[in-house]
């Protein structure tokens, strides 16, 4: 029987056998450097101080369920996509919508904004032929037809669940319930690299941080995050410890970590370099999945939209809930913090999406004591002119 | 013959769990005290943790204060 690479005596049952010794190597190996949890090493880290995050802007438009939003690098335009079949740019300052651009697909899964230019990806899939991923360069031109401009780039045999452009606009990397992620080439559309591994359908990816960014991080439908080599294609590191599927993949802003949101209703964090989870953010009152992750710009922070409709807000470090944000009506389909950290973006299936920021307690103060001035003043008129 | 394409794929498996196990790792109180110092270094820059002073709120409207 001539099968490529195999040594002489390697048969089923020996290769099983090696798999099985080598799984229970790995898992020794990552124990014995397991010296203490990460919020034992936190316990000496400031407890942090109320956290005055509110949602300050909602914004209405869509008429379906939002799936995606995607905040653009200038830091105020925001993308998102609906099963309304539309894809709007907003104005988050001015709650304008700048663009809107219908297509022909219901299930548009996700859109992101391309670092450089400002190109909208959309993403068609689900049933039916659509398992694309195309690219739109948006211009300001309101009159300009832009769902014609649309340029289909990436191909699966799959729904594609997640995309992201690579550090330049000229390559694009997604994620498909084929089970696959891929590497492609935007304006050939060729597919530049691919990645197996995932034995169920892969349902998202990030991109690690660095301006070099050699790596990503995929979660799916098989429970497990991988951590991939772009350039060579390689499985670098799996992981392997929710109890469902996860939805969605964050690194953490230094590249050393990653976290996970899944099903099983908790979020993980897992450390590259100790090649282990570090921490699991749960609650017994959480039942419900959670379906999006997202870190604060220190990393401190982890914002997770649940399908209770919540965003709980949890301490990297401590482990604890740090708050919870109440709001949305129906479940939460994304968290986006925004690219110079002042704001949380988050989108739901109640067709709305909504803006949350932070002020400080100092300025909260001044603005009750003003307001508490205006209205002495008001009195003591009202008084002088009934007393005159 | 399915077999040998089951052997196959078991090879693939076991070439994956060796160059899992192969790799370098580094104790998890080193790592964890790293996530933190980062954490702790950004900590300043980052408003959603520390909050955003009205002045500095690019969201806030542009209303223009006039005394009666």
């Amino acid at each position: 029987m001539a099968c490529q690479g195999l040594q002489k005596g390697e048969t089923l049952e020996s290769l099983k056998r090696e798999s099985e010794t080598l799984k229970k190597k790995l898992e020794e190996e990552r124990n014995k450097l397991n010296d203490v949890e990460l919020h034992q090493v936190a316990e000496k880290v400031e407890v942090l101080s109320a956290l005055s995050i509110k949602t300050r802007r909602v914004l209405k438009g869509h008429g379906n369920k939002v799936l995606c939003m995607d905040w653009c690098k200038d830091k105020r335009r925001m993308v998102s996509s609906s099963q309304d079949g539309k894809v709007i740019v907003w104005d988050a300052f001015t709650l304008n919508k700048e663009h809107g651009v219908p297509l022909p697909c219901t299930w548009v899964l996700a859109c992101a904004y391309a670092p450089l230019r400002s190109l909208c990806l959309i993403m068609n899939g689900y049933l039916g032929l659509d398992n694309k991923c195309s690219v739109i360069p948006l211009s300001l031109d309101k009159n300009e037809n832009l769902a014609a401009k649309k340029k289909s780039v990436a191909m699966h045999t799959n729904y594609v669940s997640g995309c992201s452009f690579t550090n330049s606009d000229m390559q694009l990397l997604t994620s498909s319930g084929d089970g696959t992620c891929a590497l492609w080439d935007v304006e050939s559309g060729q597919l530049l690299q691919s990645f197996h591994g995932h034995t169920a359908d892969v349902l998202s990816l990030d991109l690690a941080p660095s301006e070099t960014g050699n790596t990503f991080v995929s979660g799916g439908c098989d429970m497990k995050a991988n951590v991939w080599d772009m350039r060579s294609g390689q499985n670098i590191q799996s992981f392997e410890s929710h109890e469902s599927d996860i939805n969605c993949v964050k690194y953490y802003p230094s590249g050393d970590a990653f976290a996970s949101a899944s099903d099983d209703a908790t979020c993980r964090f897992y450390d590259l370099r100790a090649d282990r989870e570090v921490a699991v953010y749960q609650k017994d009152s959480i039942i419900f999945g959670a379906s999006t992750c997202d870190f604060s710009l220190s990393g401190r922070l982890l914002f997770a939209g649940y399908n209770d409709y919540t965003i709980n807000v949890w301490d990297v470090l401590k482990g604890t809930r740090a708050t919870i944000l109440f709001g949305h009506e129906n479940r939460v389909s994304r968290v986006r913090v925004s690219p110079d950290g002042t704001a949380l973006g988050s989108a739901s299936w109640d067709s709305t999406l909504r803006v949350s920021w932070s002020f400080s307690t100092g300025s909260n103060y001044i603005f009750r004591f003003i307001k508490l001035l205006f209205w002495v003043n008001s009195r003591l008129v009202l008084e002088f002119t009934v007393a005159f | 013959m399915s077999g040998s394409a089951n052997v196959v794929a078991m090879k693939k498996v076991v070439q994956q769990l060796r160059l899992e196990a192969g790799i370098n790792r580094v104790k998890v109180s080193q790592a964890a005290a790293d996530l933190q110092q980062f954490c702790l270094q950004n900590a300043q820059q980052d408003p959603l943790l520390t909050g955003m002073s009205s002045s500095n709120n690019p969201f806030r409207p542009q209303k223009v204060c006039s005394f009666l």
